[in-house]
């Protein structure tokens, strides 16, 4: 007998996307970065994000394997891509076993607690890297000179990142380098540093329709105009720190972003203010994390009142 | 000694004020409620199924109190018991609660019903039936895809190795849920029976009888020889198809006999012939509903 | 280049027959007329078995307003008049028609050598309700698919004021070049049934939708047309789903049919190229709706073309016609890929509504499995109705009803681009369709 013929609901054709190509997508857009930390931090950057991506890996697959007892699906790139992510926002000669807290913390109270890949109400890697910024502030905030020491892990020479020494005054902000802040030859978490390598991620994701421009776009032009506003220099704050990475690759994460493009606009522009605030008055020279991560838990009620136009509705009133 | 004396006074003057406002907000926004009404919400299982008809078991319990009589007022779930515990408290008689179960009006197990297509899309019956027949030729029969043992809050439904949903009626409250979830209408609440003794159709086919015993070997083909059998008038033959009315059947099971396709089943009767003091096995009993001829 | 402005999708066009001429098949020796071919009431049967019936016979009436008449395309003699399952199995009522031997030969004379049955004086001379006449008799309904009587479409309640016909050449659907062809082969029959169209609701306005994928036909036209003031082509930008009547309104006029309104509000009338076609057939030479083209393609399919044939044919003397049905055969689709149904009878009578068959294969008839939500929002960018596709499913799901409602589940149109699009091939459409169809007899309900 012939094979049973299929009956379903249309549509019958499918978009060749997948979750998997999204996160793998991300993943290559972060290569520049990566190359560039590799670069500038040499084998301690290696050491971490390898530790890190492994540590998150080997945690979702523990919980779901043997927490859920559902197959693991390491293989859509979910879990390397936030290790990747969360590598990033460390500095490279952060201890091993510190990178690891991060990576458990990250995937199993950031992402497995809530339910798994979708489920998350707050970015997985941003959790993890607040979570070790609160309980070791001392490695989490000695960066590493680029490019003194790349050949070994344990690195003597420290320094701060330009935002802690604006903070504590201890640099003039004319004094800065901007040069250095484009191609990443300063202090900071390891993939942060180059402005140019992040945008040809930025560039990479947009041309292949992982995201859309709304979200960093936004944070960065508001971020730019209040810092301008308050009198600050807005290259200074833009190209140091985590904004360009947080806007780019953090922000925009798919399960804790809006869904509308107005939306989108709205929650850019809240982080991007909320970033220089925190900068400008907080207790840390850094407010990325905390600027997204307040956002994320925002999302839902942004979700609610922000939505798309409909169609058909311009017309009426 | 000052700064003691102090605080003392500071924190017990913002105490009192404190339950100041709440005994004027207390009084002042107080909403009288029949005391009543936590007493039943009390003794009701509290699952909200909403099997009883209302919304929930508040809503249940604010009915009870405000009736002049319980006729008509069940709380399946909790049952006869439960009921009579709310009379207790209303001070009523207890309405007349006969325990009821669902029945699948359906036997089209795979080896009975050959399939005709094959179904791709998400596990749900309310999908499969706007594709038409769904993936066998009965157009009237259970799809298969589970949206009654989603529906049911009591675990009473599972899906069995068939193809077919299995009541567990010792589970199962009446409450009515998976009546309303099957987009083909084919549970239906019947009385559960002197010991869980009950003859009903199993089937929901309306197509002439030729056409439906193509689809499955074991539909209704409306041939009324079931109707003739019945001593008590309680078959009728509409469209095609039977239907025992539970209030009439006296459990004869002369109709079981007579049904050409075996599509009248009668379950939890004691094993004819064999052993007749012997009841059957009451727990496999609703799985294996094969009519026993 | 003009398009509609929320969303859309742009799915591979895998336009594998748009270079196959129309293949005219011959007349079948016997027919099944379903009765219920269009939206709306069934057509009630008027011949009984064993009566004689003559090619364009009316062999059912309309059964109400909105409705549409059934003509036999072969002469013959009723066999019976009973239910026939149709394509998705469920039995219908329909008239059976088996040809006389005699007749034949006659019949497919006539089809060849149609005869006109009005000059053009008299066509020229036709009243805009007389045309509507014609078309109500013809039996002709919307041939896109959606088969909504044309004459309905024509008669806007009162308070309405056509300003101007949209012709629906878009064909925007993948695999499907019927209309393509139509284009190519019949232009100037094409042009008369616009105009025609046009003047039944007395407009002097026409524009002819059509996407840029299809090049040589918008020249065709255009050429055609050149110098002509009332009839003018529109080339539109290549986005699916621009065949969408509300869709295709806003991108040709740049006007959007409010929530809830009928398109008609928008002084826009939308009809199908080949509707526009069958018009011209019922005026010329007073041919009734019995034949039609449809495109029989997929990927694994021996001789995929475009056929012309009887309604009424089985559809597998269609799929014969395009060689037959692959070994592997795993799904056969009424209809283009993103909005037509599955056919799991394969002998059930080709229909007025019959624009495609397309076959997949096993491999390409199933679905992905369903992965996790990673609220990426795409389905919310592609919608066109600027709805959130993946909380109206969410909703549907999970029985919320009202809240479904509120986001303006029924304003979905139930296109497709939501589920196409989403990477965790996510049931979306599924969901919402079944939510939609709730909600909409919720309010229906309510009124009354």
């Amino acid at each position: 007998m012939q094979q049973l013929l299929f009956i379903s609901p249309s549509p019958h054709v499918h978009t060749s996307n997948t979750v998997s190509r999204c996160m793998w997508n991300v993943v290559i857009a972060l290569v520049p970065a990566l190359l560039c930390a590799l670069y500038f931090f040499g084998i301690g950057a290696a050491i971490v994000i390898a530790t890190s991506v492994v540590g998150c890996v080997l945690t979702e697959y523990l919980i779901t394997r043997f927490m859920l007892r559902q197959p693991a699906q390491i293989g859509n790139g979910a879990a390397i891509l936030t290790g990747v992510l969360l590598g990033f926002n460390l500095p490279s000669n952060l201890p091993v076993w510190i990178v690891l807290i991060g990576s458990v913390v990250a995937i199993g109270i950031g992402k497995m607690a809530f339910g798994g890949l979708g489920c998350n109400i707050f970015n997985p890697a941003l959790v993890g890297r607040v979570f070790l910024l609160l309980s070791f502030p001392v490695q989490m905030t000695t960066w590493p000179e680029p490019l003194v020491n790349t050949t070994s892990y344990p690195d003597a020479t420290t320094g701060a990142t330009i935002l802690s020494q604006l903070k504590m005054g201890l640099i003039d902000p004319k004094n800065v380098d901007l040069l250095n802040g484009l191609t990443g030859q300063m202090g900071g978490s390891l993939g942060e540093v180059s402005a140019i390598a992040l945008l040809i991620g930025f560039i990479y994701l947009l041309c292949t329709r992982v995201i859309t421009w709304h979200i960093p776009v936004s944070i960065v032009v508001v971020a730019a105009a209040f810092s301008f506003c308050i009198g600050v220099d807005p290259c200074v704050e833009i190209l140091s720190g985590g904004l360009l990475l947080g806007a780019i690759f953090m922000a925009t994460d798919y399960v804790t972003s809006p869904m509308s493009h107005r939306g989108m606009l709205v929650y850019g522009a809240l982080i991007g203010l909320i970033t220089i605030i925190i900068r400008q008055w907080g207790a840390y020279p850094e407010g990325m994390s905390f600027a997204i991560l307040l956002m994320n838990g925002f999302t839902p009620l942004i979700n609610r009142y922000i939505k798309p136009a409909k169609f058909g509705e311009r017309s009426k009133k | 000694m000052n700064t003691i004396l102090l605080s003392i006074l500071v924190l017990g003057g913002i105490g009192i004020i404190g339950a100041a406002v709440l005994f004027i907000v207390s009084r002042r926004f107080y909403v009288a409620e029949d005391p009543r009404i936590e007493q039943i919400e009390q003794v009701l299982p509290g699952a909200n199924c909403g099997g009883c008809g209302r919304s929930g078991c508040h809503d249940f319990a604010t009915a009870c109190t405000q009736a002049s009589t319980l006729d008509g007022l069940n709380c399946p779930v909790g049952g006869a018991p439960v009921m009579a515990k709310i009379a207790d408290i209303v001070g009523l008689a207890a309405g007349d609660a006969t325990p009821m179960v669902a029945v699948l009006k359906c036997n089209g197990k795979c080896e009975f019903r050959p399939r005709t297509s094959a179904y791709t899309g998400p596990a749900s019956c309310a999908v499969l039936a706007t594709l038409g027949t769904g993936t066998t030729d009965c157009s009237y029969g259970c799809l298969g895809c589970g949206d009654c043992v989603d529906a049911c809050n009591f675990g009473a439904i599972v899906m069995g190795p068939d193809g077919l949903p299995v009541v567990d009626q010792d589970k199962c409250t009446a409450c009515g849920a998976c009546v309303k979830a099957c987009p083909r209408r084919l549970i239906e609440l019947r009385k559960k029976g002197p010991r869980g003794m009950r003859v009903y159709v199993a089937c929901s086919n309306k197509d002439k009888g030729a056409v439906a015993r193509k689809a499955c070997q074991v539909a209704c083909i409306g041939c009324s020889k079931c109707l003739k059998e019945c001593p008590h008038q309680a078959i009728t033959v509409e469209s095609n198809l039977s239907y025992i009315d539970f209030n009439k059947c006296k459990l004869c099971r002369k109709c079981v006999d007579v049904c050409p396709t075996h599509a009248i089943h009668a379950v939890n009767f004691p094993v004819k012939k064999v052993n007749p003091e012997k009841p059957a096995a009451e727990a496999t009993a609703v799985a294996s509903n094969t009519p026993q001829a | 280049m003009k398009t509609f402005s929320k969303g859309g999708v742009h799915p591979p066009e895998q336009k594998l027959t748009a270079g196959n001429e129309i293949i005219t098949l011959d007349l079948p020796g016997e027919v099944t007329l379903m009765l219920g071919q269009h939206i709306g009431a069934p057509a009630k049967p008027v011949v009984a078995k064993g009566d004689k019936v003559k090619r364009g016979d009316v062999i059912a009436e309309a059964g109400g307003f909105v409705s549409a008449p059934v003509h036999t395309p072969i002469s013959g003699t009723v066999v019976k008049v009973d239910t026939v399952k149709n394509q998705q199995g469920l039995a219908v009522p329909a008239v059976y028609i088996k040809a006389d031997a005699d007749d034949a030969a006659a019949d497919a004379e006539a089809r060849k050598n149609a005869k006109p049955a009005r000059t053009d004086a008299e066509i020229a001379a036709l009243q805009a309700g007389e045309i509507k006449d014609i078309i109500k008799g013809a039996g002709i309904v919307g041939l896109g698919g959606a088969t909504f009587p044309t004459h309905v479409k024509l008669s806007p309640p009162p308070e309405f004021k056509p300003e101007v016909v949209i012709i629906n050449a878009v064909e925007c659907e993948p695999y499907i070049t019927a209309d393509h062809r139509l284009m190519l082969e019949h232009p100037d029959e094409v042009i008369e049934g616009v105009r025609l169209l046009a003047r039944s609701v007395g407009v002097n306005r026409a524009v002819i939708g059509i996407e840029s994928n299809k090049p040589d036909a918008i020249a065709l036209l255009q050429e055609k047309l050149a110098g002509a003031t009332d009839v003018e082509v529109c080339p539109l930008k290549v986005k699916y789903p621009q065949g969408g009547e509300k869709q295709l309104i806003e991108a040709v006029i740049g006007r959007e049919v409010p929530s809830g309104a009928l398109p008609i509000a928008t002084g826009a009338v939308v009809q199908n190229v080949a509707t526009a076609y069958a018009v011209h057939r019922a005026v010329r030479y007073g041919e009734p709706l019995m034949e039609r083209i449809a495109t029989v393609t997929g990927p694994g399919v021996a001789k995929p073309g475009n056929f012309l044939f009887a309604i009424g044919t089985p559809l597998t003397t269609l799929i014969e016609a395009a060689g037959g049905l692959p070994e592997d055969t795993g799904k056969v689709i009424g209809g283009g890929p993103m909005m037509g149904r599955t056919i799991s009878n394969l002998d059930s009578p080709a229909v007025k509504g019959t624009s495609a068959l397309l076959i997949f294969s096993q491999g390409e008839a199933q679905r992905r499995p369903i992965e996790n939500c990673i609220r990426c929002a795409k389905c919310v960018d592609v919608c066109p109705m600027g709805l959130e596709p993946y909380l109206l499913s969410t909703l549907s799901r999970l029985k919320r009803w009202d809240d479904a409602e509120a986001e303006k589940i029924v304003n979905c149109i139930e296109c497709g681009s939501c589920s196409f699009i989403c990477p965790a091939s996510r049931p979306l459409l599924d969901f919402i369709r079944l939510g939609k169809a709730t909600v909409m007899a919720n309010i229906r309900s309510r009124k009354s």
